[in-house]
């Protein structure tokens, strides 16, 4: 039995500001995180708003969002899970379930490494 | 792709940053781990088209005393840190790689990194083997199969293949390679060997 296959989804629980919740939202490490344009900014916050213009250029995994932002990751999970709820970043799971199965996806990382030589 | 010079709207944020493609659509991670100061940085930077990343992340009190920093009087927090950098492999593919210190067992941090986690690569020592084992015991805990890359350190001796399974207590499947940690090619090397064995595993698995 592969562990990577009972794994699955994320389950982060994250604590800031004295505030403890499991968030709704699942995110990894490697979870791509992507701007939605022209939505209006009112109501968030300056790390929010930081978070919103560094991914209005461009995709980032998540770790790059936090790496950036120089956030730590739990304090990111938290951020990025109200700004989806909120409609002004949008998520992708790091696999997307079509992409399966997995020899598929590690021969597509061996062909992709094979081809740096 | 590339880098985006900082403009009005968010250019303090977006100021060289390196964007991911545009066709990217799946990312996976593998880990590059292993005792202190034994190449894990190293690595991961000669392999990164990014300039290597770094995280911190607050370490609670309880991670503290299970954590075995308890000889620190009075030391109520700490920080772990992991370095990561990124591989676009082909147009829709990304590969990070995350430098994951072996030291720091329950933390969340290696919850994350550990979780979705394709594999391991190990880097070793030829002197000091055993720090390795904390390490190797800590991937099978999380149940990430791993392969042994030995960071050929200079003035470091020099061992047979079978003294060094046999002083790692290896697996007969668990690859062992030789690798050069600040040499693109070799690197790259070791990470081909890690992930033809996952092949071989997840085909064993899809046969049984
Ligand atoms: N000769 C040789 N030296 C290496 C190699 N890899 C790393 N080094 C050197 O070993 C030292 C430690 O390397 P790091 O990459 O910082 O090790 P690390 O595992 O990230 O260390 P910590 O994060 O402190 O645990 C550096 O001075 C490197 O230049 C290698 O393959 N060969
Ligand atoms: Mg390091």
């Amino acid at each position: 039995m592969s562990p990577r296959r009972e794994q699955g989804l994320v389950r982060p629980y994250v604590v800031t500001n004295g505030r403890s919740e499991p968030s709704r939202n699942t995110f990894d490490l490697v979870t791509l995180v992507s701007g939605v344009p022209d939505r209006p900014l009112q109501g968030l916050t300056p790390e929010q708003r930081r978070l919103v213009a560094l991914v209005s250029r461009g995709s980032l995994s998540l770790a790059e969002v936090a790496a950036h932002l120089r956030l730590p990751v739990s304090v990111t999970k938290v951020l990025l899970g109200d700004l989806v709820d909120s409609g002004h970043v949008l998520t992708r799971a790091a696999i997307p379930r079509a992409q399966l199965p997995a020899s598929q996806l590690l021969q597509e990382v061996l062909d992709g490494l094979r081809a740096r030589l | 792709m590339g880098s985006v010079p900082g403009s009005e709207i968010g250019g303090l944020e977006t100021a060289g940053v390196s964007y991911l493609g545009d066709g990217v659509r799946t990312a996976v991670k593998l880990l590059v781990t292993g005792h202190f100061a034994v190449g894990k940085t190293t690595f991961v930077g000669t392999l990164s088209e990014i300039e290597p990343l770094r995280t911190e992340e607050p370490m609670t009190e309880a991670s503290v005393l299970v954590d075995d920093l308890t000889g620190v009087p009075g030391k109520q927090t700490t920080t772990v840190a992991m370095d990561f950098g990124r591989l676009t492999l082909s147009r829709s593919l990304v590969l990070y790689l995350f430098g994951a210190p072996g030291q720091q067992r329950f933390t969340p941090l290696w919850r994350d990194m550990a979780l979705g986690a394709l594999g391991a690569l190990v880097l070793a020592d030829t002197r000091r083997l055993e720090h390795s084992f904390p390490v190797m015991d800590l991937l099978e805990e999380h149940g990430l199969p791993y392969a042994v890359a030995v960071n050929r350190f200079d003035g470091a001796p020099e061992f047979a293949e079978e003294e060094l399974r046999e002083a790692l207590d290896l697996l007969p499947s668990t690859p062992l390679v030789s690798c050069d940690a600040r040499d693109p090619a070799s690197a790259t090397r070791a990470l081909i060997s890690l992930v033809e064995y996952l092949i071989g595993t997840e085909a064993r698995l899809e046969h049984v």
